[in-house]
């Protein structure tokens, strides 16, 4: 683990050195940003132990999830919808009580030191939700005003600001019940920007945008986190988060099935070899002779789990076989199928 | 920031702190007397309760002399005389109904309002805090409850010193004091009311706190506040008459008498004060202690 900077310094340290905020492009790939913690800083901006909640009616909505968000990340929160994952953010924002388990926001006990930390966190939370009767300005001035922590005397600057970072200071004036649902959706992220945030909750923040919209609150994250905010942010689409996290976790039926960096993810796909061969049943009796799983064939094609074994190697096996060999490949599964895999297919809902 | 500023989880002790003092609970307390008042259906109801009184007066004033024949609402026949007493009059006759509905309207949108808009999860993340929260809103309903009253009071006076004579208002026990004096107690009847108010805005504080329907919650304490004056006039449940919320509403004439005072008012208070700590002792109870879904 890297340290970017070196001794007691001021908070952007647990920004681990990056660079200027990453250009706005698209298709940029996911830069790893492995959590570099300086000395004495927590590894974790959340942290739970074995958070459970059972509602009334019996459901088991989560199961024993322990999450353990390091400071500084961008933490994808996937899974498909139903999956656990707004009860789980509501338990870490303290608005449902857990049945069993604990948890902790920037280091602080939940929920009983809601009062000193949330006014660190910014967080939206299953859509927006305004009153639909007043302006974007008002509805930010109200929430401002909820806040014992906000300086009223900057209120009105706090709000432009956040109003402009989001691109909404045009439509401020207007009736919320105005607004399209991707101005909806920005207001609240407006929301979550009146204070500066050690850490900010983003619940399915795309959810119902256009692809413009949703880049654009996919760059607005970036350049939050590029602050040196801690950024968890829910999805039930891998491909919404994958550009911008550094981190995943992935519920399935209420359990958290997989956690960690994305390479991590990645390398849990196992490599397969892939023999394109117009003597498919040659090759597999090869494959299958060296010991490999899982040997499957096709028309033109044959292929086995790799293993620990070199590809090279088994290259040479094919040849001193006589299999005629046109190409090789050693195929890592998507992310994307990955994903599937742990979530399982279509829409299993349970309880 | 130096090392020993951290707390000892290691997070630095940037801890916003919060303001010191009222500035806070009074900010966010405006902001919700802005919503409150800023809603038109809120204001529509003020404008119910400010053309009541036009009404009855324009009324009283057609009938002519001695047209009322007694009977009526008390404080009614005496309007004629001094216009002073339309206020009365009103106050009386809008408690039966259109005060309590507008104190079921205010106090049953108050937390069901927020949850219905989904508003509520939104405070709660700020964090405005609960019990803060519901102090907050509390507030605002009391407020909004005086407003009524007043408006009410304010109304009447209006048109009962264009339409009728003002002048010494004659107590109920018989003895007149100067019109400044029956002002005065005017104000207190106002305040005594504004009271009966709060204690059923507690009553509809908790029980919005029961439903993400803020329709549902304003019906059930309308349909509470109609089952109590019900059940007041029925001679049949005397023994638990001094129990229900609604039967101390009209005790407001023991101020109209001289001394002002005495054992019913003193009944009343403390009716309202019992109902105020104990409805608020639920509706806290209830919401600290509610997972918020909605």
């Amino acid at each position: 683990m890297s340290v970017a900077g070196q001794g007691a310094g001021p908070r952007d340290e647990i920004g681990f050195g990056r660079e200027d905020p990453p250009p706005a492009g698209e298709r940029q790939p996911a830069r790893p940003r492995p959590p570099a913690v300086a000395p004495g800083w927590p590894a974790v901006a959340i942290s739970s132990t074995g958070l459970s909640k059972r509602f009334r009616g019996g459901q088991l909505a989560v199961d024993g999830v322990s999450l353990a968000v390091p400071a500084g990340s961008v933490y994808g929160f996937l899974g498909p919808n139903g999956s656990g994952k707004t009860t789980t953010i509501r338990m870490l924002l303290g608005l449902i009580y857990p049945t069993s388990g604990e948890h902790e926001l920037l280091g602080t006990p939940m929920p009983a030191g809601a009062t000193a930390v949330l006014p660190r966190v910014g967080s939206l939370v299953e859509g927006p939700a305004f009153h639909p009767q007043l302006s974007g300005r008002a509805n930010l001035a109200r929430c401002d005003a909820a806040d014992r922590t906000a300086d009223p005397a900057t209120a009105a600057d706090r709000i432009s600001a956040a109003l402009e970072r989001v691109g909404l200071l045009a439509a401020a004036r207007k009736h919320y019940r105005a607004y399209s649902l991707g101005m909806k959706q920005r207001l609240a992220i407006a929301a979550g920007l009146l204070q500066p945030r050690d850490l900010m909750i983003l619940d399915e923040p795309t959810n119902g945008l256009d692809p413009q919209g949703t880049r654009e609150v996919r760059s607005l994250i970036r350049e939050i986190a590029a602050g040196g905010t801690t950024v968890f942010v829910s999805s039930h689409l891998l491909a919404e988060v994958e550009q911008i996290s550094t981190h995943v976790g992935v519920m399935r039926t209420g359990q958290l099935v997989f956690q960690g960096t994305l390479a991590e993810m990645r390398d849990r796909g196992a490599a397969r070899i892939l023999v394109r061969t117009a003597e498919p049943e040659q090759a597999v009796k090869v494959l299958a002779g060296r010991g490999l799983a899982d040997v499957r064939s096709g028309p033109h094609e044959a292929s086995a789990q790799l293993g620990e074994q070199r590809p090279e190697e088994i290259n040479a096996a094919l040849v001193h076989a006589g299999v005629p060999v046109a190409g090789l490949e050693t195929p890592r599964p998507s992310l994307e199928d990955l994903f599937v895999e742990l979530t399982g297919e279509g829409f299993d809902v349970h309880g | 920031m130096s090392t020993a500023e951290r707390t000892a989880a290691g997070w630095p002790a940037q801890q916003p702190r919060p303001a010191g003092g009222a500035g806070p609970w009074v900010r966010f307390l405006r902001s919700e007397l802005r919503l409150i008042f800023g809603r038109w259906r809120n204001l529509a109801l003020l404008a119910v309760l400010a053309g009541i009184p036009v009404l009855i007066g324009v009324a009283l004033k057609l009938s002519g002399p001695g047209g009322g024949g007694g009977g009526g609402p008390a404080f009614l026949d005496q309007v004629a005389g001094n216009g002073v007493f339309l206020a009365f009059a009103s106050l009386t006759v809008l408690l039966t109904l259109v005060l309590p509905l507008t104190m079921a309207v205010v106090s049953g949108d108050s937390m069901a309002g927020e949850a219905s808009h989904g508003t509520l999860r939104y405070l709660l993340a700020v964090p405005a805090g609960r019990t803060r929260l519901l102090a907050v809103k509390y507030a605002a309903v009391v407020i909004f409850g005086l407003a009524a009253c007043a408006t009410v009071a304010a109304a009447a006076l209006i048109v009962g010193v264009i339409l009728f004579p003002v002048g010494p208002v004659t107590l109920l026990s018989g003895s007149t004091v100067s019109l400044g004096a029956g002002l005065l107690r005017l104000l207190l009847v106002v305040l005594y009311v504004a009271a009966a108010m709060a204690a059923l805005g507690a009553i509809g504080l908790a029980v919005s706190t029961f439903t993400e329907h803020p329709i549902g919650a304003i019906a059930a304490i309308l349909v509470l506040a109609v089952a109590s004056e019900v059940s007041d006039a029925v001679p049949q449940f005397s023994a638990i008459h001094p129990y229900l919320p609604s039967h101390w509403w009209l005790s407001f004439g023991a101020i109209l008498r001289s001394p002002a005072g005495g054992p019913e008012l003193t009944h009343g208070l403390l009716s309202f004060a019992v109902y105020v700590i104990i409805f608020a002792a639920i509706a806290w109870a209830r919401f600290t202690s509610a997972d918020v879904t909605s």
